[in-house]
């Protein structure tokens, strides 16, 4: 045991997402066998948006699932203690901060610009003879290595051609295997490879140019925005999927349940879901957070590590999300499964005396799955922006989780000081904008593909 | 026709119930009186008399739904819930846990959220519409697809950005409005341009795009292919016979917002400093002021539901094809 | 080039191609239109005949391009015309009608203000005036109360007063040309008989020169002077109509002729050993009002209907669309509650059974769908879709007997064994109503409820499927229950026909009695609109 030199942690939500990757892996395999629906995929395939769309999308799953392997380091034996037993650190760290290199851990006093040598307020500091001025204080984790401060963007010039020289060389090994394995493709993969080159350089770049300077700067507790923007990924990526995780079973089985078996169930359903939405989603999430919050703070005993405590609050908010936000897939579902109910096939089923289990097994629910699909995708990039909103109301992600809302949150005002602050709120902006994006994009085309209501405009 | 809203006003009964037995479950019984006072009163380190006077003060002391020390129909008022959740439906909203009276609260702010949230509403779907009908004239071209690719952009953007980017650029950079602050006596339109403005803007993205699908769709139809066929230009098709057809599912998808204007909007009011019910809302949850965040759970709720019934008023009125009944 | 003031519209070696694959739609159309005439375009779905009135016209999709050929319209090619000039040809010098009035009009406009909308194009007509020749085109075209209709929406009139509204749109500015694109397909067959007539007698008295198409050979026979026929983008046969159905020069068009109906061949009556009784059989469902929704009356979609199907014969339920024929069909497979009366299954009462009760008898009974694209799930193989009722019905087979049996139920259907490892969406209509007929089969049953099961099918490929469920007949002894609207495939058919209108079974008899003696003026009324090939 003690060789290992760490010691796994599995927090909830890590499970949680480790369990859903499997949940979809498995249902895209199954997925494969049906020709319409691989038909719909190699559509949305096809176009180098979509390529585009999903390697992004992918880069920040890979992104979140990194960050989801969690570990605490082992300390070294304290001098003159002679004990087999090994302690281990109190701070969590994920395989994503290792690969990070340290990024995180290089902490300023407050504010600083981005590449910046010096901070970026005042403080006291002693000068030469020792006498206490007010003055800008030199960074602790920037331009060490410069003999002198002028030779600041010409040092950062080549810092960045020598990363890119890295950067070139991985994306050619990544790219040349895939090249390797997937040159007879019919999909445009050129247009991932790409994205894949350009996202591997620039990790490479901020990598590396992080050992230097402050890429994006550092913000009021004196972190690195850079590092916290990327730690912000997982957040972003794992309530996206937790919440719609949680909704889905609730929304199938009631939306089906009320368009096949009509009369009272519909009637209940219906019910259900009218009082549901009629309530102000807003105040219906943020009474519950609270609530958990309350809950949370009288049984501190419950939680043993800090960050036990915030993923405890953030699979709360995940589950509060989804049970509060299934009415309108239900809808859709019942709609569609009513239709569904009366065509031939199903009709057919009846009249050869198949059950009611079979025929929701076998004719209604494959026919609903490309609503479930449009949905999730949907969803997803609501929810992510659904967050910083939350965050800035106050019932969103723990404060001690690196979350955009939280970055946010924390940096609204920074625009109004003189001069502006404006790297937070930049970094948080660019991550989330791109993941949005990307999904919202990759939404659209999974739905011109899967939607008949769009496809089948086309003329015969 | 009548019968038909009265039918729908008898089903919102029902609704409210089941709204009002939810927020009860959810403040009294998933969370006890005695938590809440705890974390009012700052968690572990509280005394059982300090919670005892807590809940005194603000009316919890009671049993939740069946008071056996009362006698007669006592048994039943002097309960939790008789007088913090059946009252609701009296408009009896009562006093907030700071002891201010929500219902002269409510009725003060609604009029600042309406100042904002119907020019807004107004100028947005004008605005959206407006654009959407531009994009649908060249559609099938590049310019189509730019447009869309733009919407998707817009959309993707944090609510969030938009409101510090605006106050950002307009005010602190152009100084052409003030940041934030509301006067209803000087000069109101000053203060209200930019939040309008980025309410507008910030909803043109997926406003637009979901228009131009509505249009997109109805200039798919058969009619429109008989109106060609009669002689009539692209753009009197647009106006006189799409344009028409696709008001239906817009007007009816946004009769439902209408009467939830009242509510306001929480992060505008709040960045913009308008003392509307959007901020009131976002104070209280802040100060974990449940009382009022159970009072607009119930307001917000009939108005929804006012909403709902206004919807299928307006599918008669937009749409000859149906007929309530 | 042969000048001819007769012709109106010339169309010379028109193509027309799919944008994105560059597929050829129409290889090279040439015709005429004549004055006073008639000229029938015919073929089946796909054939390009549409397309190619579209292509006349300028208005195709955005997916079909035109490469090459010419409209020419009094010596003016309409392809070389800016768009803005060919908006003054449309409407005014040619007018089209439409298939399906009902979508093809502005729901959300009055039919009042959308005959207007061609005055107010193409004439200086406005205000009363305009009104005035909106209600005079209204009676011209035999629409009742014209001046009340004005303000009617498209909904609130009938399939049959919908198409003259069309066809009032179309007129008002008097075009010299007419185009119409199976004016009468979505009509009932006594108001398609109406309507057609119409068209005909607006030829004549206003000197048009009209383009019909239509896939229904008996519209031609009774509507054309001229006719060509369409295969694959191509037209293989032109020639005047006479001409055309005494003699026609290829095995293609002979084919189409062949599926019109001969009113002199009948089925000889089979054993009469009742299978299947019905008694009294009501279906209603209930209209409720006010704001309890009490129930204040029914809709009697089928009102008090017996008969008796026996052993190895055919029964066909004839009647209009919502006359309440296939709601019979769909009570007798306890698909829908019956609401009175009784049905007996080889003298057990099935009318009232549970689900579970019904178990048994879903053996003996099977259906045929309508919509062979939408009677099969999407996402089964067709060995999964044939296996279905084997499986559910415990036929108590290993995994070899049932390939087997589905490998064998393929081969009777005419299909390859192989396809049982394909899906439903590769199929054409024609072979998905065969692996329909598969699965009913399947499970061995002794009375198959066709509810309308070529309708959807082309008339080359509904002969052959007749022909198969025939074969069937003769091989398994099963009988038909045969619903449709159409009187004309009855005699090769039937043994016994019922004719139903509102519910009601108003006549029924032998197919010969029916069809050669009917009693009823609505069987009278029926047969009359029927198309066929009378020496005459």
């Amino acid at each position: 045991m003690a060789e290992l030199g760490f010691k796994p942690v599995l927090l909830w939500s890590d499970a949680l997402v480790f369990m859903l990757v499997i949940v979809l892996t498995i249902f895209f395999y199954r997925l494969r066998n049906d020709p319409q629906t691989r038909e719909r995929w190699s559509q949305v395939f096809s176009s180098r948006l979509g390529m585009v769309a999903f390697t992004v999308i992918m880069t920040y799953v890979g992104v979140a699932l990194l960050d989801s392997m969690h570990f605490r380091k082992a300390l070294p034996s304290p001098a003159g203690v002679d004990t087999d037993e090994v302690f281990y650190d109190n701070k969590v760290t994920s395989v994503l901060d290792v690969m990070l290199d340290g990024m995180g851990d290089r902490f300023e006093r407050t504010y600083s610009a981005p590449f910046a040598l010096k901070s970026f307020e005042k403080s006291n500091i002693k000068d030469d003879q020792g006498n206490m001025v007010r003055d800008f204080d030199w960074l602790m984790h920037a331009g060490q290595h410069l003999a002198d401060p002028s030779d600041k963007w010409l040092d950062v010039a080549q810092l960045s051609a020598i990363a890119l020289a890295w950067g070139l060389a991985a994306s050619a090994l990544v790219v040349g295997l895939q090249w390797l394995l997937l040159r007879g493709s019919v999909y445009p993969w050129y247009a991932s490879w790409a994205v894949q080159a350009g996202i591997i350089c620039f990790m490479v770049w901020l990598v590396y140019v992080s050992h230097y300077y402050h890429v994006l700067g550092t913000d009021q507790g004196g972190a690195d925005v850079a590092f916290q923007s990327i730690k912000g990924i997982r957040t972003g990526v794992l309530l996206g999927t937790l919440s719609t995780l949680v909704m889905l079973p609730i929304a199938v089985t009631l939306g089906v349940s009320a368009g096949y078996f009509k009369g009272w169930v519909d009637d209940v359903v219906q019910y259900l879901y009218t009082t549901l939405s009629s309530i102000p989603g807003i105040l219906l999430i943020a009474a519950s957070v609270l609530l958990f919050q309350v809950y949370i703070d009288l049984n501190p005993d419950y939680f043993s590590i800090g960050m036990e405590k915030a993923d405890a609050r953030f699979i709360a908010l995940c589950f509060i999300l989804g049970l509060t936000s299934w009415s309108s897939l239900c809808r859709l579902i019942r709609a569609e499964t009513l239709k569904i109910s009366q065509l031939g096939y199903v009709q057919a089923a009846h009249a050869f005396g198949v059950s009611h289990s079979r025929i929701l097994g076998r004719h209604i629910l494959p026919n609903v799955v490309h609503i479930i699909l449009i949905t999730f995708v949907l969803d997803f990039s609501a929810l992510v922006l659904a967050e910083a909103v939350l965050s800035y109301i106050g019932v969103g992600i723990d404060p001690s989780m690196g979350s955009w809302g939280n970055m946010i949150n924390g940096a609204r005002s920074e625009l109004s000081r003189e001069p502006a602050v404006w790297w937070t709120l930049t970094g948080a902006f660019f991550f989330m904008f791109l993941l949005v994006l990307a999904a919202n994009l990759f939404s659209d085309l999974v739905r011109d593909a899967f939607d008949p209501r769009v496809s089948g405009g086309r003329h015969s | 026709m009548l019968a038909y809203i009265i039918r729908r006003l008898l089903y919102a009964i029902p609704i409210l119930i089941g709204v009002n037995l939810l927020t009860f479950t959810l403040f009294f019984v998933v969370n006890s009186p005695d938590d809440m006072a705890a974390s009012q009163l700052g968690a572990k380190y509280v005394t059982p008399e300090a919670i005892e006077n807590w809940k005194r003060k603000n009316g919890y002391d009671k049993p939740l739904f069946v008071n056996d020390d009362a006698s007669g129909i006592a048994s039943l008022t002097d309960t939790i819930f008789y007088t913090k959740s059946l009252k609701l439906f009296a408009f009896d909203f009562g006093r907030s846990e700071s002891g201010r009276d929500i219902t002269s609260d409510v009725s003060t702010r609604m009029w600042p959220s309406l100042a904002v949230a119907l020019p807004s509403f107004a100028i947005g779907i004008w605005v959206n519409i407006c654009v959407a009908l531009m994009v649908v004239m060249f559609r099938g071209t590049a310019l189509d697809r730019w447009a869309v690719f733009v919407f998707v952009s817009l959309m993707s953007i944090s609510y969030l950005f938009y409101i510090i980017g605006g106050q950002y650029l307009v005010a602190k950079q152009w100084m052409l409005v003030p940041i934030s602050g509301f006067d209803p006596d000087f000069k109101p339109w000053k203060f209200l341009l930019l939040p309008v403005l980025v309410s507008v803007i910030s909803g043109v993205g997926s406003g637009a795009r979901w228009y131009r699908t509505l249009f997109l769709e109805e200039a798919g139809q058969d009619y429109v292919r008989t109106a060609r066929a009669k002689g009539a230009s692209e753009i009197s098709i647009l106006f006189k016979h799409i344009l028409p057809n696709a008001m239906i599912p817009i007007l009816t998808g946004i009769v439902v917002l209408i009467p939830s204007l009242f509510m306001g909007s929480l992060l505008i009011e709040s960045f913009f400093g308008i003392p509307g019910l959007g901020s009131y809302m976002l104070d209280a949850i802040r100060s974990q002021d449940f009382a009022i965040v159970r009072t607009m759970v119930f307001i917000g709720s009939i108005l929804y539901i006012i909403g709902l019934i206004l919807t299928d008023i307006s599918y008669t009125w937009a749409d000859p094809r149906v007929r309530l009944n | 080039m042969t000048v001819n003031t007769d012709i109106r519209l010339q169309v010379r070696d028109l193509k027309v191609e799919l944008v994105e694959t560059g597929e050829q739609i129409l290889k090279g159309i040439s015709l005429e239109l004549r004055a006073g005439k008639i000229f029938a375009l015919v073929g089946e779905s796909g054939s390009g005949k549409s397309v190619t009135s579209l292509a006349a016209m300028r208005l195709l999709p955005d997916a079909l391009q035109i490469t090459s050929g010419a409209v020419v319209v009094d010596g003016q090619d309409l392809f070389d015309l800016p768009e803005a000039k060919m908006q003054d040809v449309r409407g005014r010098r040619v007018a089209m009608i439409f298939q399906n009035a009902m979508s093809a009009l502005n729901p959300v406009q009055t039919v009042g203000q959308q005959v207007a909308e061609t005055l107010r194009l193409h004439t200086p007509l406005r205000g009363d005036k305009l009104r005035q020749r909106v209600v005079q085109l209204f009676t011209e075209v035999g629409i009742p109360d014209p001046d009340s209709r004005f303000s009617f929406f498209p909904h609130q009139l009938s399939g049959g007063q919908q198409q003259r509204i069309m066809i009032a749109m179309a007129l008002a500015c008097e075009p010299d040309i007419l185009i119409a694109d199976e004016p009468t397909t979505a009509l009932d067959v006594t108001v398609q008989e109406q309507v057609l007539k119409l068209i005909r007698d607006l030829t004549r008295s206003r000197q048009l020169a009209v383009l019909l198409i239509t896939h229904d050979m008996g519209v031609v026979r009774n509507t054309a002077d001229e006719v060509a026929v369409m295969y694959r983008g191509e037209i293989i046969e032109r020639e005047g109509v006479d001409e055309f159905f005494h003699n026609p020069k290829q095995e293609y068009s002979r084919r189409l002729i062949d599926a019109l109906p001969d009113l002199t061949k009948f089925q000889s009556m089979a054993v009469e050993e009742p299978l299947l009784q019905l008694q009294d059989v009501k279906v209603y469902f209930p209209i409720r009002k006010g704001v309890l929704q009490r129930v204040v009356d029914y809709t009697r979609a089928v009102d008090g209907v017996s008969l008796s199907i026996g052993r190895g014969e055919t029964y066909a339920l004839v009647g209009e669309s919502g006359s309440g024929k296939s709601t019979l069909g769909r009570a007798i497979l306890n698909l829908e509650q019956i609401s009175g009366g009784q049905i007996h299954f080889k003298g057990d009462a099935i009318g009232a059974l549970a689900r579970r009760e019904m178990l048994p008898y879903r053996k003996l009974i099977q259906v045929i769908f309508q919509n062979p694209f939408s009677s099969m799930n999407p996402r089964l193989t067709v060995g999964e879709i044939i296996a279905e009722g084997m499986v559910s019905l415990g036929m108590g087979l290993s995994e070899q007997e049932q390939q087997d049996r589905i490998g064998q139920l393929l081969d009777r259907v005419q299909l390859r064994r192989e396809y049982s490892q394909r899906y439903p969406h590769e199929f054409s209509g024609g072979q998905l109503q065969r692996i329909a007929i598969a699965r009913a089969l399947a499970v061995e049953p002794e009375l198959i409820i066709c509810d309308e099961p070529t309708s959807a099918l082309d008339v080359s490929i509904r002969a052959e499927v007749l022909g198969l469920l025939q074969e069937l007949q003769r091989e398994f002894g099963v009988s038909y229950l045969f619903i449709t609207h159409d009187l004309s495939i009855v005699p090769s058919l039937a043994h016994h026909v019922g004719v139903m209108q509102a519910g009601k079974l108003v006549e029924q008899g032998s197919a010969e009695q029916i069809l050669t003696a009917p009693r009823h003026p609505y069987t009278q009324a029926l047969l009359n609109s029927v198309p066929r090939l009378d020496p005459a």
